[in-house]
């Protein structure tokens, strides 16, 4: 089947997860990143059972925040 | 890496700065990628979730927009980019912490003193390196 990955079409094996899309993909610090799945975002308990179907769109978002204390480069 | 911003896209990051104070600002940046250099577009200015001088986050949701505007108008997000209303333009140890993304820049405006200051840094591995950043009226070396 026809996925499409960060706007990209790839070809997907029948009953991918987004969880194994996400270690397919090697998307770096897992854990801190949010999915989008044709503009609805995923809960992360719920990568391993959601099952990607034809012409999905993906999203992969990283967390991005910080914070102003304990500045340490000079 | 190096990164070539024009002065009227820093104005406008510095306006929105000015005006979320006491509150840290941030957003996302669009822009094109021609060998080592990152040539800046487009500046998305977000929510700040955390509503915080201190800490900043961005909206998920925004995200996902602005991720969908850059990528309809050719380009792409090479980084983000927060303020820090009272502290210098240089990464805290949550910056470092918090940064996921080795392939983005993470600019950081300092409004600590009269003329505001932005700086880019990589982040990766919890190091982080600054990069060429150059401020002007038009690139300098894009044709």
């Amino acid at each position: 089947m026809k996925i499409v990955v960060t706007g990209i079409e790839k070809q997907a094996a029948e009953g991918l997860t987004i969880a194994q899309l996400i270690a397919d993909e090697n998307v770096e610090s897992p854990a801190y990143v949010t999915v989008s799945l044709n503009d609805t975002f995923v809960e992360q308990g719920a990568f391993p059972h959601t099952v990607l179907h034809e012409g999905d769109s993906v999203e992969f978002l990283y967390f991005m925040g910080g914070g102003r204390p304990y500045a340490i480069h000079q | 890496m190096r990164i070539e911003l024009r002065r009227i896209d820093f104005d406008a990051m510095v306006a929105y700065a000015q005006a979320q104070l006491p509150n840290e600002a941030c957003g996302l940046i669009g822009g094109i990628i021609c060998g080592k250099t990152k040539y800046v577009k487009k500046i998305y200015q977000l929510t700040n979730l955390d509503h915080s001088p201190e800490h900043f986050s961005l909206d998920p949701k925004e995200q996902l927009i602005a991720l969908k505007d850059a990528r309809s108008g050719g380009l792409q997000l090479i980084g983000n980019w927060h303020s820090h209303p009272s502290t210098p333009a240089r990464p805290s140890e949550e910056d470092i912490r918090l940064a996921f993304d080795p392939t983005a820049s993470y600019l950081i405006l300092s409004l600590a003193a009269e003329k505001p200051t932005l700086k880019s840094f990589c982040i990766t591995g919890g190091i982080a390196a600054a990069e060429d950043l150059v401020i002007d009226n038009e690139y300098r070396t894009l044709g």
